[in-house]
C-alpha cells in the first residue's frame, strides 16, 4: 500500500456537499441578523448564562475535537511511532479547520468584536486572565496549524502548471520550511498543551457557580486528558469515514493501536476524576444530586464503555467497534465539556439556558463550512494517504493517475 | 416716611375692604413662598405698593371667555384680587372698567403714553389671524393691531390663560379663525405665559409680586412658563399618586374604584403629561376645586398638545416611569428556554447519534463480510 | 553529533527568548486589602423602608432608561433585577411573616473576580478602589458575567453595539466632589457613603450597640475576599436569604490565580517544555533509517515509505 498522500479527486458537488452548502447558506442570514440586532434576539443567552453553545461547543468542545493533530503529533514525532504518520495530515487539516471554526465562532460570539485587535497587544495584557492565555494561544495555534499543513498545498502547487510566480516562491520557502518544521511542530505541541488545559482553568473562577461534581483544581489536567482522548477518537472516526466515503483502504491496524491508547488513557482519566471526588469527600454527590447526577453518570458511562469495548485486542480490530467506541468517546469528551460549561453551571435560582434555533443553526452553518472545506481540500490536495484512483466520473486526468513512488 | 407708615397705608386700604392685616401677611407669605421669594420680601412688597412704585398694567382681552379674569376675582378669602389690584395700577381692563367706549379707549392711550416702555401688558385670550384678523375687533381695530401696538411699547408681557399662551379653545380643530397665542405672534419678545383654563390666579399673583417687588420675572421654562408653577407635572404632586403606584385604578366612571377615589389614569387623566400646579395650589382657595379633586381626570388644559386635542378619556404615555408599589423577589424568574428549540435539538441530536450507530453497525457487518469469504 | 549539539543550543536560545518575551510578574499570592483611600457604601437592611428613591435617583444620575412592561401599559419603571438599564434594585425578601428589603448593586470587591478575568483590563480597580469599566478595552466576551459570584455585570443584549453595565459608585459624581446618588437621596440613611475603614467601624459599632437588632455579621468584611460595599441584616435573617451568596473568606480569584501562576511563573515551564519537545523530535527525526519509519510532516526530503 502506497503511503504517499494524494488528492482523492472526484467531483466536489456531491449530494452531501450540496446539503452542507444549503445548511451554510441558511445560516448566513442568521449571522447577519446577529450582527444587526445583537445577541439578545438571536440567541438564548442571558445575563445568568453569558456563555452558550458557541463557547461550549464551537470553542471548547470543537477545539477538543480538533485535537487530532496535537494528539497524533505527540505519538508520531515525540513518541516516535512512525506508523501513525499517514494519519498526520488529515488530522492536522481537521485541527486547522476546527480551530479556524472556533475563531469564527468567537468573532460571532463576542459583543464588541471591533476591539479584538487590542487583545494581542502585550501592554494591554492582564496576566491573571486565563481567557487571555487561551485567546493568544489559540490565535497563534491557528497560524501554526495552517503552516504545518502548508507543505500539502505547496506540493500541489509545484506539481501544477499554473501560478508560475507562486511556484517560484514555494521553491524558495520549502527548504526553509523543512528546516523550521521541527520547531513549528514543537510549538504545535506546546500551544495545545497550554490552552486545552486552560480551557479547564477557565471555569476555576466560577467557585460558587460550578457544581461540586465538576469544580476541582484538577480541571486543567482533566481537560488535557479528555482532549487527547477526543483527538485520538476523532482521528479514528474520520479515518473510518473517509475510507468509506473516498474508497480508500482502511487503516484498521493503525486505528487498532490508537484505540488501545484511547482505552488506557480513558481508564486513567476516570481514575483521576473519581479519585479526586473521593479525596474531596464529594463521592456522595454522585448519586445525590438529582439532574446533575444523571449528567455525571452518563459521562462516566460514555468514558467507560469504550474503554471496556476496546480492552481486548481482537475487539479493537473490528472497524465497527472502533467506530462506535470512537463515537462514544467523542460524545464523552463533548459531554464533559458541556457539563463543565453549561449543565453543571448554575448562576443561581431563576436562570436557565437552552440555545435558540438560530443560535444552533449558526453553529450548524460553521460546522457545515468546516466539513465542506475538508472535502474540498481532501479531494484536491494531497492529504489522505493510500488513495485508490478515483472512479471514472471524475476528470480524465485524475482518473488515470497512478501515483509515482518517490520523487 | 418710615416702613410702618407704609404698611399702615396698605393695610388701611385693605382693611377698608375687610382684609385684615393678618390675612394680608398670610397671603403675602404664601405668595412669596410659592414664587420662591424669601420672607423678608414681605416688607419690600409693602414698599412696592406705593403709588409711585406700582407698575402700570394694561390688560387686553381678545378671543377669550374672561374666565381667567373671573377666576382672579373669585379668589375670596382673603381677597387676592384685591391684593393684586393694590400691588399694581390697573390702567386698562375691559371687564373691570366702569367706563366703556371712547372713554375707555382714551384711558388706554393715556396709560400707554404715560408709562411707555414701562407698563406690563397682560393679554387674556387668543388673537385671530385669518382673513386679516377680522374675527376680533375692538374699537375698529383688529386684535392683532391692538396687540402689536400695545405690546410694542410694553415693558413686560404676560399671557394669562391657555388662549393667550398658545391659542386655547378657539384654536382647536379646525381653527376657523386662525386663533393664535401671543408668543407665536410676538416671536421677538419675551412673553411670560401662564397657561391653564383658567390659569390658577396664584400663578399670576406670584409673577406679579416678584415683578412689582424686584422688577424681574421668576425663572421661566422653554415655553415662557414660570417654573415655580409649571415646573412639575400634575402626576408628580397628585394626591392620588399612591393609588397609581399601587395599581389601584378606576376603570369606568362610577365604579367601585372611582367611588373610592382611586387613580383616574385609566379613564384618561392627562396628569402625567401636564405641567401645572393645580394639585398643589387650589383654585379660589377651595380645596379640591379642580378636576381630579372632584373625580374627573385632568384634561391637560395647560398643554397645547393635549387640551382640546386629545380626547378627554384617552390615556397618555408616562414620560418618566417610576417604580410601582411592588417589589421583585430576591431571586426573580428569568426563564427563557424555548420548547421548540429543545425539540429541534432533540431531533437533530437523535438523528446524528442514530446515523453514527447505524454506520458503526454497517462497518461491523462489512468487516465481517470481508473476513468471511 | 554536532547537529545534535547545535539543535540543543538552538532549543536553549529559543527557550531563553520565550522567557524574556513572556515573563509574567511572579508574585506571591498575598491577600489583597482595600487601598488606603478606599471608599465604600454601607447598607443597613434594618433601616431600609423600600421607598426605591435610590432606584429612581440612580437611573437619573446615570442616564439609564426605565424598564417598562407593555403588559401593564408601560406606565411603571419596574425592573425585576439588575440589567443593562438598572444599576441598583430593591428586592423584597418575604418568608413566613418575616420581611426585609435588600438593595442590590455592584459590591466593589477587594479582589474582584471580574477584574481578575478581564483579558485586557476593561474592568479594573480604579481610584478609591472602585471597580470601574472601560468600554474602550472591552471585547464583549462576557467572562466577567460568568466570574462574578453576585451576578452583577449586565450586558446590553438587544443592540448591535453592546457594552457591559453596572454600578460604578457614581464615580463621575465623586470626581466633582459629590457622593453616589443612592446614598445622597436615601431618606433613612439606610445606605450611606464614606471611607471604607469608617464604614466598617460603623457597621461593627452598630452590631455591638444593638445586638438584638442585627444578624451578627457584617457581610463583605471578608466574604469572597471582602468587598467595599458592606451589608447588615436584621436579626434572624441570614444573608443567603437576601441573595448574598455564602462565599467563605478565600478571595474568589485565588484558586485560579495561584494555579495559573504556579504553572506559568516566569514562563519557565512552557519554555522548558518547548525546548524538550524540540530536542526529542530532533533526535527522533535524525536519520531516515529510523526503524519505525516516518519523518517530517511532508517535507521535501520525504522518505520512500514502507511498502
Amino acid at each position: 500500500m502506497n503511503l504517499r498522500a494524494q488528492p482523492v479527486g472526484g467531483s466536489i458537488l456531491t449530494v452531501p456537499f450540496k446539503i452542507l452548502f444549503a445548511v451554510l447558506t441558511a445560516s448566513v442570514p442568521l449571522m447577519a441578523w446577529r450582527f444587526v440586532s445583537g445577541l439578545g434576539p438571536t440567541t438564548g443567552l442571558s445575563d445568568g448564562y453569558p456563555w452558550g453553545i458557541w463557547i461550549a461547543y464551537d470553542v471548547v468542545a470543537g477545539t477538543g475535537l480538533a485535537c487530532g493533530g496535537y494528539a497524533i503529533a505527540i505519538l508520531c514525532y515525540v513518541l516516535n511511532q512512525g506508523k501513525y504518520h499517514p494519519l498526520v495530515r488529515p488530522a492536522v487539516l481537521t485541527s486547522a479547520l476546527g480551530y479556524s471554526m472556533a475563531g469564527f465562532a468567537i468573532v460571532i460570539d463576542v459583543g464588541r468584536y471591533w476591539n479584538l485587535w487590542k487583545v494581542p497587544l502585550v501592554w494591554n495584557w492582564n496576566r491573571n486572565s486565563v481567557l487571555l492565555e487561551v485567546a493568544i494561544c489559540v490565535m497563534t495555534y491557528v497560524g501554526v496549524l495552517w503552516i504545518e499543513l502548508s507543505p500539502a498545498f505547496l506540493e500541489k502547487l509545484e506539481e501544477s502548471d499554473s501560478f508560475p510566480g507562486l511556484r517560484k516562491v514555494s521553491k524558495v520557502i520549502r527548504p526553509w520550511l523543512d528546516k523550521a518544521m521541527i520547531w513549528i511542530l514543537a510549538v504545535g505541541i506546546l500551544l495545545p498543551t497550554m490552552h486545552q488545559s486552560s480551557l479547564g482553568s477557565l471555569m476555576l473562577i466560577a467557585v460558587s457557580k460550578l457544581h461540586k461534581l465538576w469544580h476541582t483544581p484538577l480541571l486543567p489536567l482533566l481537560f488535557l486528558a479528555s482532549c487527547l482522548l477526543m483527538g485520538y477518537s476523532v482521528v479514528v472516526f474520520e479515518s473510518t469515514l473517509s475510507s468509506r466515503m473516498f474508497g480508500r483502504p482502511r487503516e484498521t491496524e493503525t486505528l487498532s493501536s490508537l484505540s488501545g491508547i484511547v482505552a488506557a488513557v480513558s481508564i486513567l482519566y476516570l481514575a483521576l476524576r473519581l479519585g479526586d471526588l473521593a479525596l474531596r469527600g464529594r463521592f456522595g454527590l454522585i448519586l445525590g444530586s438529582g439532574g446533575y447526577s444523571v449528567a455525571f453518570l452518563l459521562e462516566m458511562a460514555l468514558f467507560l464503555t469504550p474503554a471496556l469495548l476496546l480492552r481486548k485486542r481482537e475487539r479493537r480490530k473490528n472497524p465497527g467497534t472502533q467506530f462506535l467506541a470512537a463515537m462514544m468517546m467523542i460524545l464523552a469528551g463533548m459531554l464533559y465539556r458541556f457539563d463543565v460549561y453549561l449543565v453543571g453551571f448554575n448562576p443561581g435560582p431563576g436562570w436557565s439556558y437552552f440555545p435558540s434555533i438560530p443560535e444552533m443553526f449558526i453553529t450548524f452553518g460553521l460546522v457545515a463550512l468546516e466539513i465542506m472545506v475538508f472535502i474540498i481540500v481532501v479531494k484536491r490536495f494531497p492529504i489522505l494517504a493510500g488513495i485508490v484512483p478515483a472512479a471514472s466520473d471524475s476528470g480524465p486526468g485524475e482518473g488515470s493517475h497512478v501515483p509515482a513512488t518517490g520523487r | 416716611m418710615g416702613k410702618d407708615e407704609d404698611n399702615r397705608r396698605i393695610v388701611d386700604r385693605l382693611e377698608a375692604r375687610g382684609v385684615s392685616r393678618r390675612d394680608f401677611l398670610k397671603v403675602c407669605t404664601i405668595a412669596a413662598a410659592s414664587v420662591g421669594l424669601p420672607a423678608w420680601c414681605v416688607g419690600s412688597l409693602a414698599e412696592a405698593a406705593e403709588p409711585s412704585n406700582r407698575p402700570s398694567v394694561i390688560w387686553l382681552h381678545f378671543q377669550e371667555c374672561t374666565g381667567c379674569s373671573e377666576t382672579l376675582l373669585r379668589t375670596s378669602h382673603p381677597a387676592v384680587s384685591e391684593l393684586i389690584l393694590e400691588l399694581i395700577s390697573l390702567d386698562y381692563h375691559e371687564t373691570l372698567f366702569a367706563a366703556s367706549g371712547v372713554q375707555a379707549e382714551e384711558a388706554l392711550h393715556e396709560a400707554m403714553k404715560r408709562n411707555a416702555g414701562r407698563y406690563v401688558c397682560i393679554v387674556e385670550g387668543a388673537v385671530p389671524l385669518k382673513d386679516n384678523g377680522v374675527y376680533c375687533k375692538i374699537g375698529g381695530r383688529t386684535a392683532l393691531e391692538i396687540l402689536n401696538d400695545v405690546a410694542g411699547k410694553a415693558g413686560a408681557l404676560i399671557a394669562i390663560g391657555s388662549c393667550a399662551s398658545w391659542g386655547g379653545i378657539p384654536s382647536s380643530e379646525p381653527n376657523p379663525t386662525g386663533a393664535t397665542g401671543v408668543p407665536q405672534i410676538l416671536r421677538e419678545k419675551q412673553v411670560v405665559t401662564l397657561p391653564g383654563c383658567p390659569a390658577n390666579p396664584y400663578n399670576l399673583l406670584g409673577t406679579v409680586l416678584q415683578y412689582a417687588t424686584f422688577g424681574t420675572f421668576p425663572a421661566l421654562d422653554g415655553l415662557g412658563r414660570p417654573r415655580f408653577a409649571y415646573g412639575r407635572t400634575i402626576h408628580e404632586d397628585c394626591p392620588r399618586r399612591s393609588h397609581f403606584d399601587a395599581g389601584r385604578f378606576a376603570e369606568t366612571f362610577g365604579d367601585e374604584a372611582h367611588r373610592n377615589g382611586y387613580c383616574l389614569y385609566k379613564i384618561g387623566c392627562k396628569g402625567p403629561a401636564t405641567h401645572a400646579s393645580c394639585s398643589l395650589k387650589p383654585f379660589s382657595e377651595v380645596p379640591g376645586a379642580w378636576p381630579v379633586g372632584i373625580g374627573h381626570p385632568c384634561v391637560g388644559c395647560t398643554e397645547q398638545t393635549l387640551a382640546f386635542r386629545v380626547p378627554l378619556h384617552a390615556t397618555v404615555e408616562i414620560d418618566r416611569p417610576t417604580p410601582p408599589d411592588t417589589y421583585p423577589p430576591v431571586h426573580p424568574d428569568h426563564g427563557n428556554v424555548s420548547t421548540a428549540a429543545v425539540g429541534f435539538a432533540g431531533l437533530v441530536g437523535g438523528a446524528l447519534v442514530g446515523a453514527g450507530v447505524m454506520m458503526g453497525k454497517k462497518l461491523g457487518v462489512e468487516d465481517k463480510k470481508e473476513e468471511d469469504p | 553529533m554536532s547537529v545534535t549539539r547545535r539543535c540543543v543550543l538552538k532549543g536553549l536560545v529559543a527557550a531563553g527568548t520565550a522567557v524574556t518575551v513572556g515573563v509574567p510578574v511572579a508574585s506571591a499570592r498575598e491577600r489583597k486589602t482595600p487601598p488606603s483611600d478606599a471608599v465604600g457604601m454601607l447598607y443597613d437592611a434594618t433601616r431600609c423602608i423600600g421607598c426605591k428613591a435610590c432606584v429612581v435617583k440612580c437611573k437619573e444620575a446615570n442616564g439609564l432608561p426605565p424598564e417598562t412592561d407593555p403588559a401593564t401599559g408601560s406606565i411603571y419603571d419596574a425592573p425585576v433585577d439588575l440589567s443593562a438599564s438598572t444599576n441598583t434594585v430593591i428586592r423584597l425578601y418575604k418568608e413566613g411573616g418575616r420581611t426585609s428589603y435588600v438593595k442590590a448593586q455592584c459590591m466593589h470587591c477587594v479582589a474582584p473576580a471580574c477584574v481578575s478575568v478581564c483579558m485586557i483590563g476593561a474592568f479594573h480597580k480604579s481610584d478609591y478602589g472602585i471597580v470601574a469599566y472601560d468600554p474602550g478595552k472591552c471585547v464583549g466576551c462576557r467572562y466577567c458575567q460568568l466570574a462574578c459570584p453576585y451576578n452583577v455585570p449586565k450586558y446590553e443584549w438587544n443592540t448591535a453595539f453592546p457594552k457591559i453595565v453596572k454600578c460604578e459608585m457614581c464615580r463621575h459624581l465623586l470626581a466633582k466632589g459629590g457622593i453616589p446618588a443612592c446614598c445622597e437621596v436615601c431618606p433613612r440613611q439606610a445606605v450611606i457613603y464614606g471611607k471604607y475603614a469608617d464604614l466598617l467601624t460603623d457597621a461593627k459599632d452598630r452590631l455591638a450597640r444593638d445586638p438584638d437588632r442585627y444578624y451578627p455579621k457584617v457581610y463583605g468584611e471578608s466574604d469572597g475576599g471582602g468587598s467595599q460595599v458592606l451589608y447588615l441584616s436584621a436579626a434572624g435573617i441570614p444573608f443567603e436569604k437576601l441573595g448574598l451568596p455564602t462565599l467563605g473568606d478565600e478571595p474568589v480569584p485565588q484558586l485560579v490565580e495561584s494555579l495559573q501562576h504556579a504553572i506559568y511563573r516566569g514562563f519557565v515551564a512552557p519554555a522548558a517544555l518547548f525546548a524538550a519537545l524540540g530536542y526529542v523530535m530532533i533526535r527522533n527525526g535524525n536519520g531516515k533509517e529510523n526503524s519505525n519509519g516516518g519523518d517530517g510532516i511532508g517535507t521535501s526530503s520525504e522518505q520512500e515509505g514502507k511498502e
